[in-house]
């Protein structure tokens, strides 16, 4: 009796090392995933456009003065729409670039005595595309992420919707799509996706413009009143006028480090 | 045993309940679809890879192009051929759409048929055939 128990535990201990040892070499010739393999079978090879526009780190500098009520509702209308950005309003209301005023933009700047002119000015608000974004250190699936370029991006399909990288955000810069944002979208531009119920977007510095060699749209419709540029580089447009113009960013106390600065 | 026949006349009942989806369907399987070609598709001679190889990979070659373009920013495709293409699937005539114009078509008749899975990407992508109507 004695030695069958002996015999069956040597029996079952010889199988379970043999069971154990098959699930690990299948795993490892499984190993490499099907889609590099079909890209490996096709012989995949990706470029940039020729044309697309490059960067160390994107920034861009708002020149205040130059803004006027006026513009400041074009900039956002040509943005929104060329982003299918659904027009609904109140609580729900989405928002890639929208006129806000001094005191909102720059609560850290407790200067009391502002000059009238400022008090009263639309100041832009957007995302800021920190160098240090803590929406992208709280997004739980890297939906949202930063580029070498500097440019922080959301990749919508993997946007779970949960909310927590609105909560990161000091800037507002981010909204949430409560209900379907279809019925609410006036003209549909075909050369950009809308998003779906659930979804959080933002500014995105016009990524897809940047990629067609264009300027964000902004920027041109700006007359010049907003710089884009590369702010690695010394004699960018950006830095030139960061050189000549005494400029604020917003909460620079939370250590974000904004790519967005302001002439005031 | 006396109760024998009973057994026999439950294990009966049993065995065709369990199978009554099979009958239920039996001869029913409806034909293979036919994939449409659209007119643009033919007049553009040949997709981004060959026939074959896009019916077996479409679906890892779109996952990987979404995060090349979102992801590293690049939008040009090298086939193996050395042409090159725009990837995007729905913006204007120059992606997928562009040619494969009606998504009904191309993409449900096969996705229905093989029941595998609803495409919801038209939630978000613009689909052309349904936009202009």
């Amino acid at each position: 009796m004695k030695e069958s128990r002996r015999k069956f535990l040597k029996i079952a201990g010889v199988s379970a090392i043999g069971i154990g040892t098959g699930s690990v070499l299948t795993a490892f010739a499984s190993s490499g995933s099907k889609e590099e393999k079909a890209a490996q079978a096709a012989g995949a090879r990706f470029k940039h456009r020729a044309e697309s526009l490059k960067a160390g780190h994107w920034g861009m500098v708002i020149d205040t003065r130059k803004i006027d009520a006026d513009l400041a509702a074009k900039i956002q209308e040509t943005c929104h729409s060329i982003h299918n950005v659904p027009g609904i309003e109140g609580k729900q209301e989405l928002k890639w670039i929208w006129p806000s005023d001094y005191k909102h933009v720059f609560p850290m700047q407790t200067n009391p005595y502002v000059s009238e002119q400022l008090k009263k000015a639309p100041i832009l608000a957007l995302c800021n595309h920190c160098e240090n974004p803590p929406c992208v250190r709280v997004c739980p699936t890297k939906a949202t992420f930063q580029r070498e370029d500097g440019i922080i991006m959301m990749d919508f399909h993997r946007c779970i919707g949960c909310r927590f990288c609105m909560a990161g955000c000091p800037y507002g810069a981010r909204s949430f799509n409560f209900r379907d944002p279809k019925p609410f979208i006036k003209e549909m531009d075909p050369m950009y996706p809308h998003r779906m119920i659930g979804v959080v977007e933002k500014c995105n510095f016009c990524d897809e413009r940047l990629a067609r060699g264009q300027m964000p749209a902004c920027v041109e419709v700006s007359k010049g009143a907003i710089l884009f540029g590369d702010l690695d580089d010394p004699d960018s447009n950006v830095r030139k006028a960061l050189r000549a113009n005494t400029t604020i960013r917003r909460k620079p106390s939370l250590g974000t480090s904004p790519s967005v600065y302001y002439i005031v | 045993m006396s109760d024998k026949l009973k057994v026999l006349a439950g294990l009966l009942v049993l065995a065709v309940l369990i199978t009554l989806p099979f009958w239920l369907n039996a001869g029913k399987s409806g034909a293979a679809p036919e994939i449409v070609i659209a007119e643009a598709a033919k007049k553009a001679g040949n997709c981004v890879e060959s026939k074959e190889w896009m019916a077996a990979n479409h679906m890892a070659l779109l996952d990987q192009w979404r995060d090349v373009v979102v992801r590293e920013g690049k939008h040009i495709y090298v086939s193996e051929s050395g042409q090159e293409f725009n990837m995007s699937l729905s913006s204007g005539e120059n992606s997928c759409l562009g040619c494969h114009t009606s998504t009904a078509e191309f993409c449900d008749s096969c996705h229905d048929y093989t029941g595998v899975g609803t495409l919801y990407c038209w939630e978000c992508h613009i689909d052309p055939s349904k936009e202009n109507k």
